[in-house]
């Protein structure tokens, strides 16, 4: 499965439509040979779990700016432990305080990243997480 | 413009030693990658027909401002933009606002309140009172601006695709406190277009959208007169991604397809014109910021005056807003925000806007605390009151540089305008989706161009404090407020005359498959209490919904 080549989701839940950061994102996995599937705006937990479900993907990544973000990685995470995909990471990004971050934490979410973060950290945060055995 | 000294002096002489003198390893480019001379002279201008390009203040083609007084005669208005939680907590901080000596409002609404939903909708969960207020009746209207004089502060509303029934509601409140319509003052945001190619809060296809924009523009040329029926806004643009010259030739391009799609809907240019305003970003690069407001201006007075033959000087002006750039801000170290902020704020100024906002230090963080916005307020009374930036207009006219990026920066909109009619035009371009890539292509170059430290960002790339804690206090939004909001909703719409709400959303739904303007049948549905959400289901089941084909 390590020869395999990264399989990511990414998606803009609920409402906001800063995609700034997601694209970006979302290029710069391609360029460092992940496969990235990028559903756009506008979805919704479901949409977001059975996207993943069909392409069987290995991370899940959220981009949120609009301080919604509690609620949606919540449901979302719920719903890939409810189908099966709770050994996958779901990570993501956005206007998201430390405080926040760390509940994320708890409820199983990976690192999420902020406005700065360098595109080769999250590329190295998602290489590691596979490489640690990550599914 | 010649230079008297230019065959006394030695340029090449110059120019050896500047060679030999030792040049730093760095990008010398401008923020969105222009690339930039070390020195512009008289030889840059020697093309400069003063007269043509640059004329007096007030003066045809505006270059050097709108108005003959600029800042001697009135400081531009200092607006910023705010809105979070319930009506309530919003009305507070306006008052908080205008107190600490902000002279006019701008509403930020909530996500669902953007996209024509009410706050009880399925996908409206989470979000509420969010990112703005949430307004979902007119009552929230009633809320929202309870004690505060329509009739004497000027109110911009920051929302677009259900803009013309937001601003029914406006109307209703207003007519229900027996203020005349011909006294309100503000501006609408209500630019569909870059919301297709950047800010993407969009509910019907475009031609039913242009269609209530032109009903907005004629109804209020009647009736609501001083109102500026859209603001033609890069700023969004921008915070996308975009370069600075995809900013101005974008909403440029915009601003000319609001106009011909009013022509062809069989307006008069002149009628029209004169409200239309525009809204720009100030982002970090000083000087080619400058010199794009001072290209927009003159670009839409030649167009105007030129290509569409307006009439009324008034129609020739590019009156503009500015804010500062939001995506400039950084998390880390949120303090040195305030300079970033301040530094953009003074572009805005030296370029001549009407109005100004400058973002607070937290807004990477969350939304602005009341410190933060105090700080952010009096980073623009310190321009306006110590700086003396306000005491001579439009001084960096006749500064080689300055002029030069002005021309370059006006050619090459003028490149991306004929880029756009061969497309077919801006709707044909946004469906073949050339906005939203040449925008995300800037937008990845610029974060390469952060990830390899050829652009600097303080605090974040370089000099970056590793053991930073943070010290700022951020805004919360409290659960309770999507809570309160949904039970007064559910309160209206027992209250209200339902069987009136029936008729009133009836009629307009007729009135939208027919052709007449929709202006009178919205503020029908708003006097009775229509909420948001029921309005956009009466034009969704006319109108349809348009889907983006997300790509990146």
């Amino acid at each position: 499965m390590a020869d395999k080549k990264i399989k990511i989701i990414i998606a803009k839940p609920g409402l906001d439509g800063h995609d700034r950061g997601a694209k970006v994102v979302a290029r710069a996995l391609v360029e460092a040979g992940m496969e990235v599937v990028y559903l756009g705006l506008r979805q919704t937990p479901e949409s977001i779990v059975n996207a993943a479900l069909e392409e069987d993907a290995d991370v899940v990544g959220l981009s949120i700016l609009s301080g919604a973000h509690m609620t949606h990685f919540k449901r979302v995470k719920e719903l890939m432990d409810k189908n099966g995909l709770g050994d996958r990471l779901l990570t993501g990004g956005g206007i998201i305080p430390t405080k926040d971050q760390d509940k994320l934490k708890e409820l199983g979410v990976g690192k999420v990243f902020g406005p700065g973060d360098d595109l080769q950290a999250i590329v190295d945060y998602i290489r590691t997480w596979r490489g640690s055995g990550g599914a | 413009m010649k230079g008297p000294t230019v065959k006394t002096m030695d340029k090449k002489a110059w120019e050896k030693k500047f060679r030999d003198s030792g040049l730093r390893e760095a990008d010398f480019s401008t923020i969105s990658g222009r690339p930039l001379e070390p020195l512009y002279d008289w030889d840059d201008l020697a093309d400069l027909n003063v007269k043509k390009e640059l004329a007096y203040p007030g003066e045809y083609p505006y270059t050097r401002g709108v108005h003959p007084s600029m800042y001697r005669g009135k400081l531009w208005t200092m607006r910023q933009f705010a809105g979070m939680g319930t009506p309530q907590q919003t009305n507070q901080r306006y008052k908080f606002l205008l107190e600490k000596g902000q002279t006019g409002l701008s509403v930020a609404f909530d996500n669902p309140t953007l996209y024509g939903w009410d706050s009880d909708h399925a996908l409206s969960i989470g979000e509420v009172g969010k990112t703005g207020v949430a307004v979902d009746t007119m009552e929230d209207m009633e809320i929202l601006f309870d004690e505060i004089p329509l009739d004497k502060v000027s109110t911009s509303m920051t929302i677009n695709a259900p803009a013309s029934w937001i601003f029914a509601m406006f109307l209703a409140n207003a007519e229900k406190r027996h203020i005349p319509f011909a006294k309100l003052r503000g501006t609408l945001q209500n630019d569909i277009l870059k919301e297709y190619i950047a800010q993407k809060e969009w509910i019907f296809p475009p031609e039913p959208h242009l269609r209530l924009i032109t009903d907005l523009m004629a109804f209020c040329a009647d009736h609501v007169p001083q109102w500026n029926t859209i603001s033609i806004s890069g700023y969004h643009i921008r915070e996308a991604g975009s370069t600075a010259a995809q900013e101005l030739a974008f909403t440029l391009a915009d601003g000319f397809a609001y106009v011909e799609y009013a022509l062809r809907a069989g307006l008069d240019i002149d009628d029209f014109a004169p409200r239309l305003s525009f809204f720009f970003n100030a982002h970090l690069d000083f000087f080619e910021e400058i010199a794009k407001l001072r290209a927009a201006r003159r670009i839409w007075a030649r167009h105007m005056k030129e290509r569409y033959k307006a009439k009324n000087p008034r129609s020739w002006l590019c009156r503009f807003h500015v804010q500062t750039a939001g995506c400039s801000l950084t998390a880390q170290q949120p303090e040195i925000n305030i300079v970033r902020t301040a530094l953009e704020a003074l572009a805005g100024v030296l370029g001549g806007c009407q109005s100004l906002h400058t973002n607070s230090m937290d807004e990477a963080l969350a939304l602005p605390s009341e410190k933060a916005v105090e700080i952010a307020l009096r980073t623009q009374q310190v321009i306006a009151f110590e700086s003396g930036a306000a005491n001579v207009i439009d001084p960096l006219g006749g500064s080689y540089f300055v002029e030069k990026l002005t021309n370059e920066l006006e050619e090459e909109a003028e490149r991306y305008f004929r880029k756009i009619e061969e497309l077919g035009g801006v709707v044909p371009a946004i469906e073949k989706g050339f906005f939203q890539r040449e925008i995300t292509r800037a937008a990845y170059e610029y974060q390469m161009a952060l990830s390899r430290k050829r652009k600097i960002s303080v605090g974040v790339n370089e000099f970056v404090n590793e053991d930073e804690k943070l010290e700022i206090p951020l805004l919360e939004i409290d659960e309770s407020v999507e809570k309160d909001q949904i039970r007064r909703l559910g309160e209206v719409r027992r209250r209200r005359d339902n069987g009136a709400v029936r008729a009133k959303l009836g009629a307009l739904e007729k009135a939208a498959a027919g052709t007449a303007n929709l202006t009178p049948f919205l503020l029908d549905c708003a006097r009775v209490y229509a909420t948001l959400g029921e309005i956009s289901a009466a034009l969704i089941s006319v109108f349809g919904e348009y889907q983006e084909q997300p790509f990146f």
